[in-house]
């Protein structure tokens, strides 16, 4: 029941807050999105009682081809639902004080993203998170179309066709997989262990591809900088935050189960590819004048690093992809908030006709600081914990390569520092005539996302005792003995 | 057992306080800094870590010197069998840390309120410095490698928003980042070191670690591996070669910053850790004689460059990083208590020293130039005389602290080879020279500065002088800890750490003792070369009254060390400046030109077949039945004959 409500709910949100008008657009998806954190919280306390039995949906839905509703969740799908639900009332407040034209379509759209989301982490039956999957497209598409930047057009379709393309290759090997599979189905639960070895490889790349691109993974991420640059701040902070993760999930959730085979085939090559993104990306990142570019850059680094963890194939780098999906997606978004905030006032993204924001603006400053400590994973913060346990994993997987992917620590300074000091330090920049402190909905927004980057890195115990259980199932079936 | 477990509680209490106090005084004045007033954050803060000092105090007084107290505060990361648990260890060497860091702490935190009062960011200042001493205590106190690790990094953090204090000026900030960064580079080493460690040991516990190390054959791949990485680590964070560029400039911060950060306490963390790991170490001789190399050249290299400057602050970061290679030239030898001497007699004269050039630039308002200063001996008294003994401390004239602590490593190193042991002289006497050079430089002869400045030199306030002071007296007396075998048969020092070095000890064998009279000449021999320098000093400084040469008109090899060998320059032509040209080839070349394009091709491919196969939809009826029939055509072929 509690399944449901968490799946359904957004979507009635949607529709109020379509029907709400312009005014009270904002408000009502505010509180709404915060009613269905409420409902999320219920069922962490309900999940830590009786675990994830109580979460199981099943309904027959299309007898032919075999098609069922079947939502669960378990310890990983809990915490991305958890990470979802609990960025979207910041996301939601970050476009506060803010002039956003027609603003129940906006905040409508966001409201039905979350929607799609949710399924997509819930969703065990191939079909059923497949359509979740492309579902999640259509609002972003909407949101960065109808909302973006300058040169949002051309940008906007790129992205559209580009994940699309991935989609497609991922809807045939799921239809291959049906076929391929002797029970004819899409379940997740009858696709593990059902695919002959023999065909694994070539069915690993589809899926691969497709959840590449979405992560990315270099070199499927030329569609994001600029993606990001164009679109809304909303959208880049639902499209960086939440959406990329529906990708490393997916490894998780799919590929690692369902093809064990192909990972073993051709893991190498995916965490190769991995590591050489991370420095590659970060190499990049440093000399980006743009700061959401950059943070774009800074962005597929990291998650890069999450997914060579997950490809690592032991516990604690998946314990590390878990933790660090959770930090990335909180961090990010703070990252790309004191941008907006940044941009709101200066009306540039140019770092070099910034400078001296510090002077102006203290409580910014420091905010700002903690959540750029966070993404350079300094140690007390949640970056740190990730950051530790993937390149640990790494490090077992391969020593060489963990040192490889290290570098991450001293470019991830680099750029970030660099960026830090050009935007707030140093001279107030002749450009910036007036730079208001934090308004009240930024400062909430920046000082949860502070709150949690510490407290995860101080305690980050709860979240991986629950991702435990289910992270050692996925291992189990993905290592092939 | 239940006696260990009783002991253990009295500890718990006490030893949470000891990094808490400090993180209460971060916190009071982080968040309501603004509602309190100016002058109360700086002795918050400042109470703060006296409060931290007793609490540190009563331990000591408490703890046996064969103790090995640990404090579990809670389980931090754990994965299947693996737990890392967030908790503290009290024993001889953390104890000694922990006075080192508290003690000294808490009088740069008091000379600070003096120093800084007219600073508009006191209270930031304060909060920063709270924050480093907690990070700095987690470092000491840390059970397992990666509770170090988050000191480590902390105390880096620190450093960083320390140097760039100042954060208009773009070349502090530059100096702050600089800092950070090169430190990253060792903390890779250090986060590999500890995979290596976890990956093998299964923990990351001090001393189940040591005792599994123990068991080990010494010098295997496994241990050098670890000791090489963690070293690296070390390198970083204490600015050996090659890593050590950043000191020197980190000078950016204020004075009480370097006296604290950048000579007393963090720089000296890679000594304590490989001391602290120094089972580890022993067990990897390969390892040892590469830290001997690296010790003794920097100790050598550092002072060189230090011969040259003429930034008051400059001369003292190199000598500092002189020093610091002294110490790990005593951890190569295995000499691993001797290091930790020197780290604690060095704590007292250095700080002190940095002190006393803090009190002279505040004297001058904000003059750094000896060649612009001359002739502060009468106006700023306290300051010169605790200066003068800092540097007689320094230079190895006896009985003040450094003499003793040098001279035990000069022997360790007589004992090893000799010609470590010429090396490492001749570093002291450089020395010896190059502060006796700043002394006369700046406290005798003419001032050299403007009448104007002339006219404001006072000496600074009680606040100020108080630490000066203390430290003063723990320059002079602070070496009788570690009396050398001619004059006392017990060790005081060397015997405190028993308990953490004697399994080294036991695995690197008892050196052969000195005899009495080689032991009396080395002294004297260090003796009179520290004397001979000063003397040498003082002709070409007071008797000639010669002055630092302008850059401009240096040649030569005078102009190498002047421009501190130019590797600042060497790193930025071949590792800066390569990286950022990468940058930007990567982004043009490899993502816009080969990815994009490569993906853009995709795109029109897809195109061009839609538009060809447009062609084909002509609306022409006879065309369509035309393809009709030859369709059925070919299929009938293909039915035929296949």
């Amino acid at each position: 029941m509690i399944t449901l409500l968490i799946l359904g709910f957004p979507l009635l949100a949607s529709i109020l807050v379509l029907a709400a008008g312009h005014k009270l657009a904002s408000k009502l998806a505010l509180l709404l999105s915060v009613v269905q954190l409420a409902i999320t919280a219920y069922a962490y306390s309900v999940f830590k009682q009786s675990g994830p039995d109580s979460f199981f949906v099943y309904h027959e839905w299309i007898n032919n081809p075999k098609i069922s509703l079947h939502l669960g969740l378990d310890g990983l799908s809990l915490l991305m639902v958890i990470l979802t639900n609990f960025l979207t009332p910041l996301i939601i407040l970050s476009a506060f004080n803010r002039t956003i034209e027609k603003a129940a379509g906006y905040f409508s759209l966001i409201l039905l993203m979350q929607f799609a989301l949710n399924g997509v982490f819930m969703a065990l039956d191939g079909m059923v998170y497949y359509i979740f999957w492309e579902l999640a497209l259509i609002p972003i598409y909407f949101i960065a179309l109808r909302w973006g930047g300058p040169n949002r057009v051309p940008v906007t379709l790129k992205f559209f066709i580009y994940t699309l393309a991935g989609s497609l290759l991922m809807l045939f090997g799921f239809i291959a997989m049906y076929w391929l599979s002797p029970k004819n189905s899409f379940d997740l639960r009858d696709l593990v262990g059902s695919i002959c070895s023999c065909n694994q490889g070539w069915l690993f790349w589809l899926f691969f591809i497709a959840f590449a691109i979405k992560i990315p993974i270099v070199p499927f991420h030329t569609w994001q900088a600029d993606t990001y640059k164009e679109a809304p701040t909303q959208g880049t902070m639902l499209l960086s935050g939440i959406m990329l993760k529906m990708g490393t999930y997916s490894l998780l959730r799919w590929l690692l189960p369902v093809l064990p085979a192909g990972v073993a085939e051709w893991g190498p090559l995916a965490i190769t590819l991995c590591v050489i993104g991370i420095v590659y990306a970060s190499v990049i990142a440093i000399m980006q004048r743009d700061l959401k570019k950059l943070l774009a850059y800074s962005s597929v680094a990291h998650v890069g690093l999450i997914s060579a963890g997950i490809f690592a194939l032991n516990i604690q780098g998946l314990q590390g992809s878990v933790v660090q999906m959770l930090a990335h997606g909180v961090n990010v978004i703070g990252l790309f908030f004191c941008a907006d905030i940044i941009l709101n006032r200066t009306n540039t993204l140019n770092i070099d006709s910034m400078g001296g924001i510090r002077n102006l603006a203290p409580k910014f400053t420091t905010l700002f600081m903690i959540v750029v400590l966070g993404s350079v994973a300094l140690p007390l913060t949640n970056g740190f914990i990730g950051e530790f346990l993937l390149l640990f994993g790494v490090y077992e997987y391969n020593t060489w390569l963990s040192v490889f992917a290290g570098l991450t620590i001293i470019l991830g300074a680099v750029y970030m520092l660099r960026m830090f000091q050009r935007v707030m330090l140093g001279n107030v920049n002749e450009n910036i005539t007036s730079f208001p402190d934090l308004m009240w909905n930024e400062k909430i927004v920046l000082g949860v996302i502070a709150a949690v980057i510490i407290v995860l890195g101080i305690y980050p115990k709860p979240i991986m005792d629950m991702a435990e259980p289910a992270l050692k199932l996925i291992l189990e079936q993905a290592i092939i003995k | 057992m239940t006696d260990q477990i009783l002991k253990d509680s009295l500890f718990v209490l006490p030893g949470m306080l000891i990094p808490l106090f400090p993180l209460i005084g971060f916190i009071i004045n982080g968040v309501f800094g603004k509602s309190i007033p100016k002058a109360a954050t700086g002795w918050i803060a400042t109470l703060a870590i006296l409060a931290s000092f007793i609490t540190s105090v009563y331990v000591f007084m408490k703890l046996d010197a064969a103790d090995s107290i640990t404090i579990d505060l809670f389980q931090w990361i754990s994965f299947s069998n693996i737990n890392i648990g967030f908790s503290f260890l009290l024993d001889p060497l953390t104890m000694v840390m922990l006075l080192v860091v508290t003690g000294i702490g808490f009088l740069i935190h008091l000379y600070s309120v003096g120093y800084m009062h007219d600073d508009e960011g006191f209270t930031r200042f304060f909060t920063y410095l709270n924050l480093f001493i907690f990070f700095m205590l987690l470092l000491v106190m840390g059970s397992n490698y990666l509770v170090m690790f988050i000191g480590w990094e902390g105390v880096g953090l620190c450093s960083y928003l320390l140097i760039g204090f100042w954060f208009k000026n773009e070349a502090y900030n530059n100096a702050a980042k600089k800092a950070f960064i090169m430190n990253r580079i060792g903390d890779l080493g250090f986060l590999l070191g500890m995979f290596f460690i976890l990956f093998n040991f299964g923990t990351l516990e001090f001393d189940a670690v040591a005792k599994q190390a123990a068991a080990l054959t010494p010098n295997n791949m496994l241990l050098v591996s670890i000791t090489l990485l963690l070293f690296v680590g070390a390198m970083g964070k204490s600015a050996q070669l090659p890593l050590y560029t950043w000191l020197p400039d980190a000078m950016a911060g204020p004075t009480p910053v370097s006296a604290l950060i950048h000579a007393a306490t963090m720089v000296t963390a890679g000594i304590y850790m490989v001391v602290r790991s120094n089972v580890l170490f022993a067990m990897a001789p390969h390892t040892l004689d590469v830290i001997l190399f690296v010790g003794v050249a920097t100790s050598i290299f550092a002072a060189v460059i230090g011969l040259m400057q003429n930034d008051i602050k400059k001369v003292l970061a190199y000598s500092t990083v002189s020093q610091l290679g002294l110490m790990f030239a005593a951890l190569g030898l295995g000499a691993f208590s001797s290091g930790m001497f020197h780290v604690v007699t060095h704590a007292f004269f250095k700080a002190l020293l940095f002190l006393g050039s803090g009190s002279v630039i505040h004297a001058l308002h904000g003059e750094q130039d000896i060649r612009k200063m001359g002739g502060l001996k009468k106006l700023i008294p306290v300051t010169f005389w605790t200066f003068l003994i800092a540097s007689l401390a320094i230079s190895g004239v006896p009985p003040f602290a450094g003499f003793f602590s040098k001279d035990e490593i000069l022997g360790k190193a007589f004992e090893h080879n000799t010609a470590i042991w010429a090396i490492l002289s001749f570093s002291s006497m450089l020395t010896a020279f190059y502060m006796f050079r700043l002394v006369y430089l700046t406290f005798y002869g003419n001032f050299r500065g403007t009448e104007e400045t002339k006219k404001h030199i006072h000496e600074s306030p009680a606040v100020m002088t108080i630490p000066l002071i203390v430290l003063c007296v723990l320059s002079v007396v602070g070496g009788f800890i570690g009396l050398p075998p001619v004059l006392s048969a017990k060790h005081s020092f060397d015997t405190y750490l028993s308990s953490v070095t004697d399994a080294s000890k036991s695995v690197l064998g008892e050196a052969h003792h000195l005899s009495h009279t080689t032991e009396w000449m080395l002294i004297a021999f260090a003796v009179i070369a520290a004397i001979a320098s000063i003397a040498y000093a003082y002709q070409k400084y007071i008797k000639k009254g010669e002055q630092p040469a302008d850059e401009a008109s240096l040649t030569g090899i005078n102009k190498w060390i002047s421009n501190k060998f130019y590797v600042d320059e060497f790193y930025n032509t071949v590792i800066v400046k390569p990286i950022t040209v990468m940058s930007d080839l990567l982004m043009v070349i490899v993502d816009k030109l080969i990815i994009d394009l490569a993906v853009n091709t995709v795109a029109w491919v897809v195109g061009l077949t839609g538009r060809l196969l447009r062609l084909v939809q002509t609306g022409n009826t006879g065309f369509y039945i035309f393809a009709m029939v030859l369709s059925m055509v070919v299929l009938f072929v293909i039915r035929l004959f296949a």
